[in-house]
């Protein structure tokens, strides 16, 4: 059997209290939410903190809170399920309740938290791998090694943003809320992420993740189309998050397009947004948007499915997302 | 065409009794339990949660062992250092390979294998070192501890590699350089068969590798007691064989000290019928530290003891008269084995021996060549070697029918193989049920009406309809060793109580056979199945059955299980006509009460009978056994594809292809089984579904996937998803609707006319769904599995005006090239041949043991 | 904090508290096995990928496997061995026997668990919804289809009706 390493387990009350231990301990502490990234992560000797901080009992952490603006705050440790089944996000997000939706499998969501899946840890299939696993191929730089096995060559870690839900906040432009040694802050999703498969937060990692803010409903459509092999269980091999703002004629006034799957960020498809705004959605449009939007992307051969097909398809895929915001 | 004469086989041990109303042609209204929905006798236990898996086993001071794996895999073993391990508290015991240096195997011809490395490692996860420790996670960390220092050596990463680089040999024995296995058999004239054809095609085809993937993760406790006796328990599906292996690689320990009791297996599929090196290193280590010690293997660890699909290569060039006879067939198979033997001696053969029983084959060339490379080793997975050729064949029959206007069923419907004959390699058909399972998925699907029809829908994908059949054996009809022994024998012991207890070596892996035995005995003694406890696998208590492997548990354990149970009603109804002064031919066995049919109120109850016959002629027990008929194939490989009967399936699939990307899906499957007689239909059903199950994911996704790179000068070539996440296997939301047909054809070989259903019906999967593909958006994809990437690539190519069609080079560098020496020449049944290879040197003949 | 050392705890497992002493990383599904002896709960790679270890924690289906046994305190835990009253099975027990449902039986707990809470919470659930409440359980013996006639079964039988196997799904179709 897999087990966990052995480490000391932390139930903090507060919110102030679990940033104090995490930046007490440093690099040896790591927070848990629903332990479904995590715990996977440390049974394969990825992730070895020997502190491990609970948000369990952390308060404010855990509603759904509708504001009157209309904006939604969702507490980070708000389970998936409780999200797919939220009747005010199905009714007026339902593209990031889709996103939830398709997210690994109902067990899975049961025990997941939207915070979990905001700060999923990139993958790769050079390092989701045992300790053993990983001894054979002399380990990777994102742990215990020192070479990026997809781009040997390369200075950086090409490990893939994989969280269903981050492409839709980001095209969303939904906010963050963040606690830190110096109290809490809100940045917009888009700016938790950097582009690089090791350090691919910009937070300090004593910093909780405590909120999530999604807009108030408006003249914008979004949302979340998804690539992969089986419907249940699999990460995106891409994950189209698009979000489209139109004015009274149909015409798009603004677009977010936002790439999982491919590369260490959601990466934005930013010649699809330009050939759609001040263009009306027809299948011209969204045809031609769709072929653009893969030139930024970073599709290497380290998920499911070939990478060749993958580029090959990724503009069906954005034009179907396309196509669904009309 | 020569008819078998069906008078002259001979009658397997166990039916002696023609006249019995059990016979196989017995009418569904003559059996009181055989053909019912009756519960499995162990259905209670396993939704409660109760059946003990060998992982939940515990005994006292039992320790835990793990294995240090290879992380190289081609190399040297040139030091191993321990101590840092042995000094970790916790760790009770060591074992590296030089602690058992006796090599074994599955298979006689190839002992191979080693309990651990001694000197050399030949694939990533070949065990080297073993350690045992008070915790599971002390032994891991200790294993962390050793040093091993390695000389690489070339890998082998493949067939063609294998075939252009003899050296390093992997192993010193075996044909030639990294070539395991050769295989030339010609049977009848294929020159004469090829002029006669009016149509000729040759296709090559691959078919990846895939493994079982049982949920349930290898495990093994093993104690070696104060009085110098082993018990393993284990997940094994071959109790038998694993007890031979412990005999050999722990001498001077004497068989009879040992004693093996496999656990229900948490699915097998092929996977757990080897002996593993980490069944015999526990039990070494038991011996070493005099405790109990257990191993259960992590998933990664069940991907290292493999034993799957065999990756091959295929080339086929079939003859044809226009209405689709098949004159001439010269089939060539190449099979990459991976590291070791295992049953890969088999497997070779099987890729050649099941073609002719399904069609009419007039003339037929196999040639087959198995290589040894640096992968995890290849065995037998549910349908052993028959898959892959029966992929191709079916496929290139749908080409051919394609080529010549054919409806390909009616085409298959024309040609074939007839019931009661001997095939051109001499298998002997007896009830053959293909036609009928043909006619039933060709009507429910309405393929008449839908096949090349269905195109562009609604939603803008693509549907289509494939169709292909298969057989399959029930039982292979020689046992691994060369023995004149049973293959299954069964002892029944009557109690006072009523009780009926059976006890058999048989194994259940979930497909039912302990049912089986209760169901039959049932049947025979006029009592209720789920009454008769049913004791199987431990070789210490139960007479030997040869493992549930090949589909022949049904069929030989059945057998056996008949001829006790005639045999005990033969004892009761001796003790019962004298104590109620009625013949013994009078007495009727029904409502577990034994009675005179001419006047049914004169009886008694099932437990006074056994009385009865107890207070007569003493205890009461019984013995059955089996072996299955001599097989009319008297060359040399001719072992490999004879059975008692062959089951037959016909499917037809249903696939609708987004033809934008290649993705597609399975909405439906029709699927017709002739099972001979089903003992359970509700039973049956499931293995036809759980087969169409497997073949789906083998069809779509499955694929043992390998990692080739390179770094700091070595070669890095290790399996590229050993987990259940990437490793894809269908999940219910893949799971298409299914339409099963149980076709009834008994055979007189079987109990009650039963043939096998474990495994034919995963066979037309694979095939049927190219096939729909081609149906759906005229494209051939020849290759397992037909994934969306290659379904794209073949669209691709179908839009750049180049062959629709994706899978390994149509030419002669499709396949490597391999000096397969002279064949081995048999003249077939309508030649007057007799079975043997007129050009075969004089063998000497081994005395059976 | 709780130190790498035992803690001592009281879990409520099918009804009935049990006090055992674990270390924190200890997984629910380690000490459900090692320590209580309930080994009906299962495990098929210890990462989530199966759902072989499917336990239900205060009515929902989670997996054992990547919950911390310190983590259940407190909660309700009901597993595979809690499923029957007494001596009487469940109804989806019986349906799973009679249909065949469970072959090797390894997978069958989790299911059972996964199945048992949907149909608390949904009392006719449509074959869609029995597919996607099982999207994270495998089974490589039964292709899911009798397990999916099981969970009708039973759940027609749980609403009272006097509901039989249909002839098509034991003795297949004509």
């Amino acid at each position: 059997m897999l087990r966990l390493p052995s480490f000391t387990y932390h139930r903090p009350k507060t919110a102030a209290e679990a940033v104090r231990l995490a930046s007490e301990h440093g690099k040896a502490a790591m927070y848990v939410a629903g332990g479904t990234d995590l715990y996977p992560n440390m049974k394969r000797r990825h992730q070895t903190p020997s502190q491990v901080i609970s948000l369990q009992d952390v308060p404010g952490l855990h509603a759904v809170e509708v504001q009157p603006d209309g904006r939604v705050a969702i507490g980070a440790m708000v389970r998936l399920a409780t999200l797919e089944r939220h009747p005010h996000l199905l009714r007026h997000h339902p593209a990031f309740a889709h996103a939830v939706r398709e997210i690994s499998t109902p067990l899975l969501r049961n025990m997941g938290t939207i915070g979990g899946n905001l700060l999923l840890d990139t993958r790769c299939t050079y390092y989701d791998q045992s300790h053993e696993w990983r001894e054979s191929i002399d380990f990777c730089m994102k742990k215990d090694g020192a070479i990026c096995w997809v781009a040997p060559g390369s200075p950086r870690c090409w490990a893939v943003q994989s969280s269903d839900t981050v492409p839709v906040v980001c095209a969303l432009e939904a906010e963050v809320e963040l606690v830190g040694t110096a109290g809490p802050r809100t940045i917009p999703a888009a700016e938790l992420y950097r582009d690089d498969g090791i350090q691919y937060l910009t937070k300090r990692p004593e910093e909780l993740l405590t909120r999530l803010w999604l807009p108030a409903p408006g003249a914008w459509k979004a949302s979340y189309v998804k690539l992969r092999r089986r419907d249940t269980f699999d990460f995106p091999v891409l994950g189209v998050g698009a979000c489209l703002w139109f004015d009274g004629d149909g015409v798009v006034r603004k677009a977010n397009v936002r790439l999982g799957g491919a590369g260490s960020y959601a990466i934005p498809a930013v010649e699809t947004e330009k050939l759609l705004v001040g263009n009306e959605l027809t299948d011209e449009v969204i045809a031609a948007a769709g072929a653009a939007a893969m030139k930024p992307a970073r599709t290497m051969d380290n998920t499911d499915l070939d990478v060749y097909w993958r580029r090959k398809v990724a503009p069906v895929y954005v034009a179907r997302a396309l196509a669904a915001c009309r | 065409m020569v008819l078998d004469d069906p008078t002259s086989r001979p009658a397997p041990a166990g039916k002696a009794r023609t006249d019995a109303p059990w016979r196989h042609d017995a009418r569904p209204d003559e059996l009181k339990h055989i053909g019912k929905p009756i519960r499995k006798v162990d259905a209670r236990s396993k939704v409660s949660g109760l059946t003990k898996f060998a992982d939940d086993l515990v005994l006292p001071r039992m320790l835990h062992m793990k294995l240090l794996r290879s992380t190289m895999a081609h190399a040297e073993i040139v030091h191993i250092d321990t101590r840092r391990a042995a000094a970790l508290p916790g760790v009770k015991g060591i074992l590296t390979g030089k602690d058992m240096p006796i090599p074994f195997g599955i298979l006689p011809v190839s002992q191979d294998e080693h309990a651990l490395c001694p000197d050399r490692v030949r694939f990533v996860g070949d065990p080297v070192v073993a350690i045992a420790a008070t915790e599971e996670e002390i032994a891991w960390e200790a294993c962390r501890l050793v040093e091993v220092e390695y000389r690489e050596l070339r890998t082998i990463g493949g067939i063609h590699e294998a075939a252009a680089n003899p050296e390093p040999r992997l192993h010193d024995y075996g044909v030639r350089g990294n070539i395991h296995r050769l295989e030339n058999l010609e049977f009848g004239d294929l020159q004469d068969g090829f002029a006669r054809a009016e149509h000729v095609r040759e296709d090559t085809f691959f078919f990846e590798g895939n493994t079982h993937l049982p949920m349930e993760q290898h495990a093994t406790l093993a104690h070696f007691d104060k009085d110098g006796k082993l018990c393993v328990w284990s997940s094994t599906q071959t109790p038998h064989y694993l007890h031979k292996a412990l005999a050999r690689v722990l001498h001077p320990l004497p068989a009879h000290h040992i004693r093996v009791i496999a656990c229900p297996n948490g699915g097998g599929f092929g996977g757990k019928s080897d002996p593993f090196n980490h069944e015999i290193a526990a039990a070494k280590m038991s011996m070493l530290t005099g405790r109990p010690v257990k191993i259960a293997l992590t998933r990664e660890e069940v991907f290292w003891c493999h034993r799957g699909r065999h990756p091959v290569l295929m080339r086929s060039k079939v003859g044809v008269t226009r209405t689709g006879r098949i004159t001439a067939l010269d089939f060539q198979s190449y099979l990459d084995g991976g590291a070791y033997g295992s049953y890969g001696t088999a497997s070779t053969f099987y890729t050649g021996a099941l073609q002719t029983v399904t069609y009419a084959v007039e003339n037929y060339h196999f040639r087959g060549a198995r290589f040894f490379t640096n992968k995890a080793p290849c065995g037998p997975k549910r349908g052993h070697g028959t898959p892959q050729p029966r992929f191709a064949l079916e496929v290139q029959l749908d080409k051919i029918a394609c080529d010549l206007g054919l409806d390909p069923a009616q085409m298959r419907l024309d040609n074939l193989a007839p019931r009661d004959s001997l095939t051109a390699n001499f298998l002997r058909i007896g009830s053959m049920g293909l036609g009928a399972c043909i006619e039933k998925v060709v009507a429910g699907s309405g393929w008449k009406e839908r096949r090349g029809k269905l195109g562009r829908q609604p939603n803008g994908r693509y549907r289509g309809l494939g169709l292909a059949c298969s057989s399959y054996l029930s039982g292979a009809g020689l046992p691994i060793y060369w023995n004149g022994m049973p293959h299954s024998g069964v002892q029944l012991k009557l109690d006072r109580s009523g009780l009926v207890t059976a006890f058999c070596g048989s194994t259940d892996i979930g497909q039912g056979s302990d049912s089986v035995l209760g169901w039959i005995i049932g049947e025979v003694l006029g009592i209720d199945p789920l009454g008769i406890r049913v004791v199987t696998g431990d070789t210490d208590l139960t007479p030997v059955d040869l493992g549930s492997y090949s589909s022949r548990v049904t069929v030989m354990t059945g057998n056996a299980a008949m001829q006790a149970a005639e045999r005990a009603r033969d004892l009761v109804a001796d003790g019962v006509a004298q104590k109620l002064g009625v013949p013994a031919s009078r007495l009727v066995f029904a409502d577990a009460r034994v009675f005179d049919s001419e006047d049914p109120k004169r009886g008694m109850t099932w437990q006074e009978a056994v009385c009865a016959a107890e207070a007569r002629l003493g205890t009461i027990g019984t013995v059955g056994s089996y072996a299955p008929p001599p097989a009319a194939a008297k060359f040399r490989g001719g072992g490999v594809g004879p059975s008692p009967s062959y089951s037959y399936s016909a499917a037809v699939v249903e696939v609708e292809v987004d033809a934008e990307t290649g993705v597609y899906t399975v909405p439906k499957v029709w699927m017709a089984h002739d099972i001979g007689r089903a003992l359970n239909a509700a039973v049956a059903m499931g293995q036809i579904e759980g087969s169409v199950y497997m073949g789906l994911g083998e069809a779509m996704m499955e694929e043992m996937a390998y990692r080739d790179r390179s770094h700091k000068g070595q070669r890095i070539f290790v399996h590229k998803i050993p987990s259940l996440l990437e490793y894809k296997s269908p999940t219910t939301l893949e799971m298409p609707a299914v339409v099963t047909y149980v076709v009834e054809d008994p055979d007189r070989n079987g109990p009650f006319g039963a043939k096998e259903v474990g495994q034919g019906p995963l066979l037309p999967m694979m095939p049927a769904v190219a096939n729909a593909v081609f149906d759906a958006v005229g494209v051939r994809v020849d290759e397992i599995p037909v994934s969306f990437e290659k379904v794209f690539a073949a669209l691709q190519a179908k839009q750049d005006g180049k062959e629709p069609r994706y899978g390994p080079a149509t030419d002669a560098s499709g396949v490597p090239e391999v000096d397969f020496g002279d064949s081995l020449k048999i003249k077939t049944p309508w030649q007057g041949g007799d079975g043997t290879a007129w050009n075969e040197p004089k063998r000497e003949k081994k005395a059976a043991k | 904090m709780t130190e790498p050392g035992k803690v001592l705890a009281t879990f409520s497992v099918n009804g009935e508290p049990h006090e055992v002493a674990f270390a924190p990383h200890k997984t629910l599904l380690e000490v459900l096995r090692e320590e209580l002896n309930l080994t009906g709960t299962k495990h098929g790679c210890e990462l989530g990928e199966c759902g072989a270890c499917t336990v239900q924690v205060d009515g929902t289906p989670v997996l054992s496997c990547l919950l911390l046994a310190v983590d259940a305190v407190g909660k309700q835990v009901r597993t595979v061995e809690g499923l029957a009253r007494g001596p009487e099975l469940d109804e989806l027990q019986h349906t799973f026997a009679d249909l065949g449902a469970a072959q090797c039986g390894y997978c069958t707990p989790g299911i059972l668990m996964a199945a048992d809470a949907l149909l608390r919470d949904n009392q006719r659930p449509s074959r869609d919804e029995i597919k996607q409440c099982l999207a994270g359980n495998l089974c490589r013996c039964t292709g899911y289809l009798k397990i999916f006639e099981a969970v009708e079964l039973a759940a027609a039988r749980r609403r009272g009706e006097d509901a039989q196997p249909s002839k098509e799904s034991i003795h297949g179709a004509r």
